[in-house]
């Protein structure tokens, strides 16, 4: 048992931002969960609270039993937008969280290097975060993300400002790195394809209530194929699912 | 080289209008308006004798460590302003104000309390850019892209590494641009406060002029002033501002 959510609240007082109600969910250690929901309902808000970046307004969320209250390197943020920084280069942002935590020089290059060749993008280690696609930034934000080895890794639809050809090919290889690194990962999207492709589980939020509108197990092996039947079952029921709650 | 040719016809056309409207139809009286002929020939004088070199100097010194101080003046107050709640809702309002006092309005203060002393003037150059270097200070950490300190707090950030690995960083363009505004100030007040005591430099030298009734010294000073103004500007800041801009991409 890793992650733990209980009874959790948020209201935000003269605003229309969504609200979340009553959320329960708990996470095991090396899960890959996926939060869905249309935009407006509320599951940024619940990554922002994981984070610790926002306060909930009731009910508590634990860590491997310690309650979380702000944001630590124990649950690293990945951004929709990549949250680099401009002036280091691709190899400088990777070690940053490193550098935060003392980590020796030697020891910051070799892990920089092992993250930075499992997104492919040791041949730009060099490049300033300005030289490089929006795809190359959301890997460089990936590997800084994977080497925090933060216990639970909060992704905030990470792919969803890149184009669709970028978006699907890094989706599938984040599928093979947690299939070689099994991290725990919390992952916010919009999408219940790119949900159910990469979720243990997906959990659907309600824009209306607040509340979990239903958590539905995806037991397809991986590597997973959007075009295998089973796949598109899959997908064509939660969507059906989601919609229906929605209405 | 299209600005120097600009500046060069610019010259003549003054050259043209001395001789038209002084020279020739004696609207003005010479001792009233400058000439550039003589104002060159006073920059040769001055030049061979020492004095405009010493004066330059002399100001300049001033001025940067004038500025210096307030650099450090400002950078503080402007760290405080931003860190607490109520200094910005308190005292920013009030740094906002006295910015807007013209630094020669300093003058009294500084001479009843340090004399016609350096001091005096660096007390006048120090409240003329301070202000403005605080709140460039504050609005430039205001100004930082949230993500980046989110980003930073979610891998563990302590505050001292905020400040000094995201937040020093991140606002540094908008940094130096008030840094360089700042000297600006700072430039300006050097000469209100350069004008009222006797030490050499370059506003006593302009005095001086007046005193003699040598329009070309005054006219040589204010161009000199200029000179170095542009000079600081071009050399210093804005090859600072482009090296960082051009490593961000962003220029």
């Amino acid at each position: 048992m890793s992650l733990v959510i209980k009874g959790l609240n948020k209201h935000f007082e003269n605003s229309g931002k969504a609200t979340l109600n009553e959320i329960d969910l708990e996470i095991e250690s090396g899960e890959f969960v996926c939060i869905v929901g249309a935009s407006g309902c509320g599951k940024s808000t619940l990554l922002n609270l994981v984070a610790g970046l926002e306060k909930p307004t009731g009910g508590k969320i634990m860590l491997d039993g310690v309650e979380v209250n702000g944001p630590g390197a124990d649950r690293t943020v990945m951004f929709q937008e990549h949250g680099l920084f401009p002036w280091l280069n691709v190899i400088e942002n990777v070690k940053f969280g490193m550098k935060l935590a003392g980590v020796p020089k030697e020891e910051q290059e070799k892990k920089a290097m092992h993250y930075l060749e499992m997104v492919h993008l040791q041949d730009y280690k060099d490049y300033p975060i300005h030289q490089v696609s929006g795809g190359m930034r959301q890997r460089t934000a990936l590997a800084r993300a994977l080497t925090m080895d933060s216990k639970v890794l909060l992704m905030d639809e990470p792919f969803s400002a890149l184009d669709k050809q970028t978006s699907n090919r890094l989706r599938e290889e984040l599928q093979r790195i947690w299939m070689e690194t099994k991290k725990t990962i919390l992952f916010i999207t919009h999408s219940v394809e790119e949900a159910v492709y990469l979720g243990d589980r997906v959990v659907a939020l309600s824009p209306d209530t607040g509340r979990i509108a239903s958590i539905i197990t995806i037991d397809i092996p991986r590597p997973r194929h959007v075009y295998s039947p089973e796949f598109v079952e899959l997908r064509h029921k939660i969507m059906e699912q989601v919609r229906g709650e929605a209405v | 080289m299209g600005m120097l040719i600009f500046i060069i016809i610019l010259i003549l056309a003054w050259q043209g209008f001395y001789w038209i409207g002084v020279d020739l139809l004696e609207l003005w009286k010479p001792y009233a308006v400058p000439e550039p002929a003589g104002v060159a020939k006073r920059f040769v004088e001055l030049c061979s004798d020492g004095t405009l070199f010493e004066a330059t100097f002399n100001s300049l010194m001033r001025g940067v460590a004038g500025y210096v101080i307030a650099v450090i003046i400002g950078i503080a107050t402007g760290l405080l302003i931003n860190r607490f709640k109520y200094l910005q809702k308190n005292l920013k309002p009030v740094v906002l104000g006295i910015q807007t006092l013209p630094s020669v309005c300093w003058v009294p203060f500084s001479i009843l309390w340090f004399g016609l002393s350096t001091n005096a003037i660096l007390f006048v150059v120090i409240m003329g850019s301070a202000f403005s270097i605080s709140i460039s200070v504050d609005n430039a950490i205001k100004n930082i892209q949230p993500i980046y300190t989110k980003a930073a707090l979610t891998m563990g950030a302590s505050r001292r590494q905020m400040y000094l690995n995201v937040i020093f960083p991140a606002s540094l363009p908008e940094l130096v641009s008030g840094l360089k505004q700042g000297w600006s100030f700072a430039w300006r007040a050097l000469m209100a406060g350069e004008v009222m005591t006797t030490s050499i430099g370059l506003g006593q030298t302009l005095i001086m002029g007046r005193d003699l009734a040598d329009i070309n010294q005054v006219m040589l000073v204010m161009v000199v002033i200029v000179a170095v103004g542009i000079i600081i500007d071009k050399c210093i800041f804005s090859v600072i501002e482009k090296r960082i801009l051009k490593k961000r991409g962003l220029a």
